[in-house]
């Protein structure tokens, strides 16, 4: 499965989650949008779809 | 060194009382070890952040920092242009950070980095509607002051001069009208170079005023926390005060009576 994350392409398998692309980062502090919608952690289970641009921010300094 | 307590100190918007009247940006820092300290010292209670793509290779997070010293986070949409780009980041601050709080951004271009007036006015009114306690930044515009307060912000943020450029207060009459007719909170947001311009806020009759470059990007970060955290205190107290009038002439403060021949 293709998808855009954060910009770049990217290559998942087949069925990834949102969970799957977060898994590895801290839960505070971490948000994900899908084709320009908020996904809440509670829904962060669902499948992704292919051609899908994924968005996952975190807080930096800044302002 | 005596303590500011109480008013001086003292800022509530939308029903949260803050210590501290400096709010502080926390960019511009050339390490987070130096943003830490400048923190400390400028004795803020609520700072700002932006939100931006994971970097899966950072280090230490400035959110480490502000938990560790017990600061709120008000994460903010710096670096969008549309009302649409700035509802995105706000909803996505919510969820990153579990704060409804935002200040709202929505710059013109990349050269003033002014205000667009459309469309923060456009993401304040989405924003409000979609629960956010919505603090704009601003132009120093009383009319688009209003109108935002209208909309239902919880604070207005004008600024003093364009972000970074450290030229003060460049139009101090708008700032009091801003302040005149505000019936919430007002924050000069912006401008700030040195001490005295933020001190001259708080005289204006600002509640606070929010600022990172001054303090972040100059020789002595930790100094000059000290100085502005200093300067909001005395500048508030000056306010409320009660100064003399100005007058165009001297006006002894001895008495001429008795005074030998």
């Amino acid at each position: 499965m293709h998808i855009t994350l954060n910009g770049q392409p990217h290559e998942l398998p087949d069925g990834s989650t949102v969970a799957d692309l977060v898994a590895d980062l801290p839960h505070r502090g971490v948000a994900v949008a899908v084709d320009g919608a908020v996904v809440p952690r509670s829904r962060h289970d669902q499948p992704l779809t292919e051609g899908a641009a994924v968005e996952v921010v975190t807080a930096v300094q800044g302002g | 060194m005596v303590e500011l307590t109480g008013s001086a100190t003292n800022l509530t918007i939308a029903g949260r009382t803050f210590g501290s009247r400096l709010i502080m940006g926390t960019g511009g820092a050339p390490s987070l070890d130096v943003l830490e300290a400048a923190l400390q010292a400028s004795g803020t209670e609520l700072t700002t952040v932006a939100l931006r793509r994971v970097d899966p290779s950072a280090r230490g997070t400035v959110l480490e920092v502000l938990d560790r010293l017990g600061i709120a986070v008000l994460p903010n949409t710096a670096g969008c242009f549309t009302s649409a780009e700035a509802v995105l980041t706000a909803q996505l601050g919510r969820e990153a950070l579990g704060t409804d709080w935002v200040k709202l951004e929505v710059i013109a271009d990349e050269v003033t980095l002014l205000p667009d007036p459309i469309e923060t006015l456009d993401a304040a009114e989405r924003l409000v509607a979609d629960g956010f306690t919505v603090l704009p930044y601003t132009n120093d515009d009383p009319v688009l002051a209003r109108r935002l307060e209208d909309a239902g912000c919880a604070a207005v943020m004008p600024l003093g001069a364009p972000i970074g450029s450290g030229l003060g207060i460049r139009n101090p009459h708008a700032i009091e009208m801003i302040v005149e007719q505000a019936g919430v909170p007002v924050v000069l947001d912006a401008g700030i170079g040195t001490a005295s311009e933020a001190a001259l806020a708080m005289e204006l009759g600002c509640d606070a005023v929010l600022l990172a470059s001054a303090v972040t990007r100059c020789h002595d970060p930790v100094a000059m926390a000290q100085a502005m955290r200093h300067a909001v205190s005395a500048g508030y107290l000056a306010a409320h005060a009660g100064r003399i009038p100005v007058r165009r002439y001297a006006e002894a403060s001895s008495t001429m009576v008795g005074r030998i021949d």
